[in-house]
């Protein structure tokens, strides 16, 4: 979206925002009162603008290509939102200072029942706003095309990615070097990555940069959701199904995977450690896992700290623990 | 409740209004206890039933955020918490949203309506009956062994059918067991109000004469006659799968758990605008009278309450953008969500239209409406932004949802409710409330409710998913902030229980028209006689006619105040 686009869209709700202060088309026309509301708009404007750009502020780090295109819609969504709340309390709190009534003033306001012109503005702003955000939203979707399928089968979106974007593009897959997917296992509460090529299974999930990452989601018990925020990324995990899920890690470092569909006691235990690392040092962790022989690795439940109030309320038993090469050695250090 | 005369303020030009008639029947407390049939005490019992219900959820959600003020799970066991939350979220809106809105449209609407009564009071009367059966049911799951259900209260299976104490009789079958009697109460409660709205109008009073308020108790209503029942078979099939062994929704006998998400949300989404559609027409009732302005386009404002009904049914999947749901899916229905704010953005814009250029009276009613419209208008847009997938797979199942929710329910419907118990209070109860104790009211839960939801917001951002016991230590402080609000949002109750018991118990005496109202409500005595109108009124001229001359009844009674007579009014206006 470009910024001149978004200007256009800004001055479309400055229109909206003007007649709706206003209730007398010939008080309108004078002209300090146009400069007056011109000027509140720009002030909004401004204001709108600066929160969208504080909006980066509130999101984790910008782990994925897709974070990057999320984060880009919230920060646009966030200054539309903006603009309208400031619009709309800013006229509710004048009208509550400055448009009260005198003690014992028994009579009435203006008897105005409407204004058809007024009304049909402030229907037909909202709905180009909306299919604004609903185009900007489809395209940015498309773009991350998170579960495979959906790209190449449901209209695409032609010629949307930016001709100078380097980063590698989600759905931009690399044909003919396509390593089978990692399997995610989700249980009663563990969670296990398993590369099936190298025979290796580990409760930390590794992942190189700069590739798209390919998952095979399964569960072996009830609902869990695959979330790494970093990534902005989730997809619940439903047991009897299999979910091809993908995404592309832009930035090395170690990220939060968090079990985001609630799954009994001890899911909010339920985490583990994404490291997204350099092609060499995946290969190398791959090789080191894979001379290791397996061992039991532990249950979150058997981690997880009690409460002091106990009312011996049930729950089920907790998944045997994963057979795995590799367990985290530092679990809390992530960004 | 006497008919004592008013003191004449010293300030008024003229002695008021103040002999009220005589009430119908007896007002006697006791009634409040009894199973009566009588449409005002169903009201009153339900309000008040629902009332307690809301303390004691309150209560669980203060616990809950006493766990949370600290990262590790030290206050409560896990199995308690997620039984709190469980049981929080099922009272809070099964036992105190649903049954408070019937209450009041039980009052109101048929006072508004020009009607003696509703159409099938004994149905009224069992759709209320079920209210404390099926509450005490799921009161009694905290008591049996194993606890209650702790599978949240949407109950997706598989983890709703683990049931790990292996008896027949657990908390997930008597949750499901009152989710399912709770529909059928509020379809009973359905099918009387949209009788009573379709057939039992006073003479004249066409659609579009007919009160904000009606219309949107007749459109939420309507949701319920449609979507309730996909709910109440889902629970029936849910209950079947934990307790006989059938295989809809259990993955491991070939079950499809998503097909329940789907049975869920195509009612427990439109659920919630069951709830905001009356509070919607709460704020269209309440802005006109202190602001002293006609709604502003009555008409499109309550058409675009219809249009929230048809949107609302064809807008589930939001719930389920990062479930098992296909790309075409998110995006058609992410669409459709689109779609619903623009009947909503409609009503946002009337009413501010409404207020702006009147003569405000900021009372604890007018407050609360308008606390209540700020906060549904920051709901709104944090709504938007949900309705888009590629953000809301981001936040989905975060505390960014838990944030948006509770400012549409805590935010705008509580209150709302709030500011329609203070403006209707004096017709209720005949007395006036203590408008100080109100105010504080309003301070405390208005500063509360924003302390413990915003937040919410950055903490969804951040990634803090919800229903967590325990969180890791980076979500902190925002979780110390928002539990110091919950627990101010828990003392803003005392002012407001404090100023209803002793203002009904020995508050002034209202008059029939404190607040110089247009409707007909007010055109009877406070409290409303037995049934309400002893000559059914004839209705000349649409709703909210302020700052005109036209009277709304052809035949009013004598004496009684119609459109804006000077010095027939009682302190509360004016002050």
């Amino acid at each position: 979206m470009s910024s001149e686009q978004e200007q256009i869209k800004k001055q479309q709700i400055e229109n909206n925002a003007e007649p709706e202060r206003t209730r007398d088309l010939g008080r309108v026309l004078n002209w300090r009162r146009i400069v007056g509301l011109s000027a509140l708009a720009s002030a909004n404007f401004a204001i709108s603008f600066w929160m969208g750009q504080q909006a980066y502020g509130w999101l984790p780090p910008q782990a994925s290509s897709e974070a990057v295109l999320v984060d880009k819609l919230f920060s646009f969504m966030t200054a539309v939102g903006t603009f309208i709340f400031i619009g709309v309390t800013g006229t509710l709190l004048y009208s509550m200072i400055y448009q009260r009534a005198a003690k014992y003033d028994p009579t009435d306001g203006p008897p105005i029942e409407g204004n058809t012109k007024l009304e049909i503005v402030w229907t037909a702003v909202p709905i180009m706003l909306i299919i604004w955000i609903g185009t900007v939203s489809f395209q940015t979707y498309d773009q991350m095309s998170l579960l495979e399928s959906f790209a190449p089968a449901v209209m695409q979106t032609v010629g949307t990615v930016p001709l100078d974007q380097k980063e590698a593009v989600p759905g931009d897959l690399e044909q003919g070097k396509q390593e089978p997917p990692i399997e995610v296992h989700s249980r009663q509460w563990s969670w296990e990555f398993r590369y099936p090529e190298q025979n290796v299974s580990s409760t930390e999930l590794h992942i190189p940069v700069n590739q798209r990452a390919r998952f095979k989601l399964t569960s072996d018990d009830v609902l869990h959701g695959f979330y790494v925020p970093a990534f902005r990324v989730k997809q619940d995990i439903i047991p009897g199904r299999e979910i091809d899920f993908s995404f592309t890690p832009i930035r090395e470092g170690r990220y939060r995977l968090r079990d985001s569909q609630y799954s009994g006691t001890y899911f909010a235990s339920n985490q583990t450690n994404v490291v997204v690392e350099s092609e060499e040092d995946y290969q190398r962790w791959l090789a080191s896992a894979a001379a290791t022989t397996p061992y039991a690795a532990e249950n979150m439940a058997v981690k997880a700290e009690e409460g002091s109030i106990n009312l011996g309320w049930a729950t089920v038993q907790p998944a045997p623990a994963p057979m795995v090469n590799y367990t985290s050695s530092e679990e809390d250090s992530y960004e | 409740m006497s008919n004592a005369t008013l003191e004449v303020k010293p300030d008024q030009q003229e002695p008021k209004q103040n002999l009220t008639p005589e009430p119908g029947a007896p007002e006697n407390w006791r009634r409040v206890f009894t199973l009566s049939s009588y449409l005002k005490v169903i009201g009153i019992q339900y309000i008040v039933t629902a009332f307690i219900f809301f303390l004691f959820g309150g209560l669980l959600a203060m616990v809950m955020r006493g766990e949370l003020i600290t990262p590790e799970a030290d206050l409560v066991d896990r199995t308690v918490y997620n039984g709190l939350f469980t049981m929080h979220g099922t009272i809070m809106l099964f036992m105190w949203t649903f049954p408070m809105l019937n209450g009041l449209a039980n009052y109101l609407v048929p006072l508004q309506i020009g009607a003696r009564d509703t159409a099938f009071p004994r149905i009224n009367a069992i759709a209320f009956w079920l209210v404390p059966v099926f509450g005490v049911i799921l009161v009694a799951s905290f008591f049996i062994p194993g606890g209650p259900s702790q599978s949240g209260w949407w109950a997706y299976p598989p983890v709703s059918l683990q049931n790990p104490t292996g008896n027949l009789i657990n908390g997930q079958a008597l949750w499901l067991v009152a989710v399912a009697l709770s529909g059928v109460s509020s379809i009973l409660g359905a099918v009387n109000l949209v009788t009573t709205i379709f057939r039992m109008r006073a003479p004249g009073m066409t659609w579009f004469k007919m009160p904000a308020f009606c219309w949107t108790v007749l459109s939420a209503q309507m949701i319920q006659l449609i979507g309730l029942p996909a709910l109440t078979a889902g629970a029936v099939m849910l209950l079947l799968d934990l307790t006989v062994g059938t295989s809809f929704f259990d993955p491991s006998r070939g079950g499809d758990p998503v097909l329940y998400q789907h049975f869920f949300w195509f009612y427990s989404h439109p659920a919630v605008y069951v709830i905001i559609l009356p509070i919607f027409g709460v704020f269209s009732e309440v802005f006109p009278v202190y602001a002293r302005k006609p709604l502003f386009g009555y008409k499109v404002v309550v058409v675009s309450s219809l249009l929230i009904t048809l949107f609302s049914l064809v807008v589930w999947v939001h719930h389920m953008f990062a479930s098992g749901t296909p790309g075409w899916m998110r995006m058609l229905f992410m669409f459709s969500t689109m779609a619903i704010s623009i009947p909503t953005g409609i009503k946002v814009f009337a009413w501010v239209a409404t207020v702006w250029g009147g003569k405000l009276r900021l009372t604890s009613g007018m407050l609360f409406a308008l606390g209540g419209l700020t906060t549904f208008l920051f709901a709104g847009i944090t709504g938007i932004m949900l309705a888009s997938t590629p953000f809301d797979i981001h936040v989905n199942n975060t505390y960014f949802v838990v944030g948006h929710f509770h400012y549409v329910i805590n935010g705008a419907v509580v209150m709302g409710f709030y500011a329609a118990i203070y403006h209707w209070f004096p017709k209720m109860t005949g007395r006036m409330y203590y408008e100080g104790l109100g105010k504080l009211h309003f301070a405390l839960t208005f500063i509360g409710i924003n302390m413990i939801f915003l937040p919410m917001h950055p903490l969804g951002l951040m990634g803090m998913p919800r229903r967590v016991a325990s969180y890791d230590p980076e979500f902190a402080f925002y979780n110390v902030i928002a539990s110091l609000g919950g627990f101010l949002l828990g003392v803003s109750t005392l002012p407001f229980i404090l100023n209803m018991l002793s203002s009904w118990v020995r508050g002034e005496e209202a008059g029939d028209n404190p607040w110089r109202a247009i409707g007909l409500e007010w055109l009877v005595s406070s409290p409303p006689p037995h049934e309400n109108f002893e000559e059914i009124p004839v209705i000349v001229s649409p709703p909210y006619g302020y700052g005109s001359d036209e009277p709304l009844v052809s035949n009013e009674p004598a004496g009684h105040p119609v459109g804006n007579p000077e010095g027939s009014t009682a302190e509360g206006a004016l002050a």
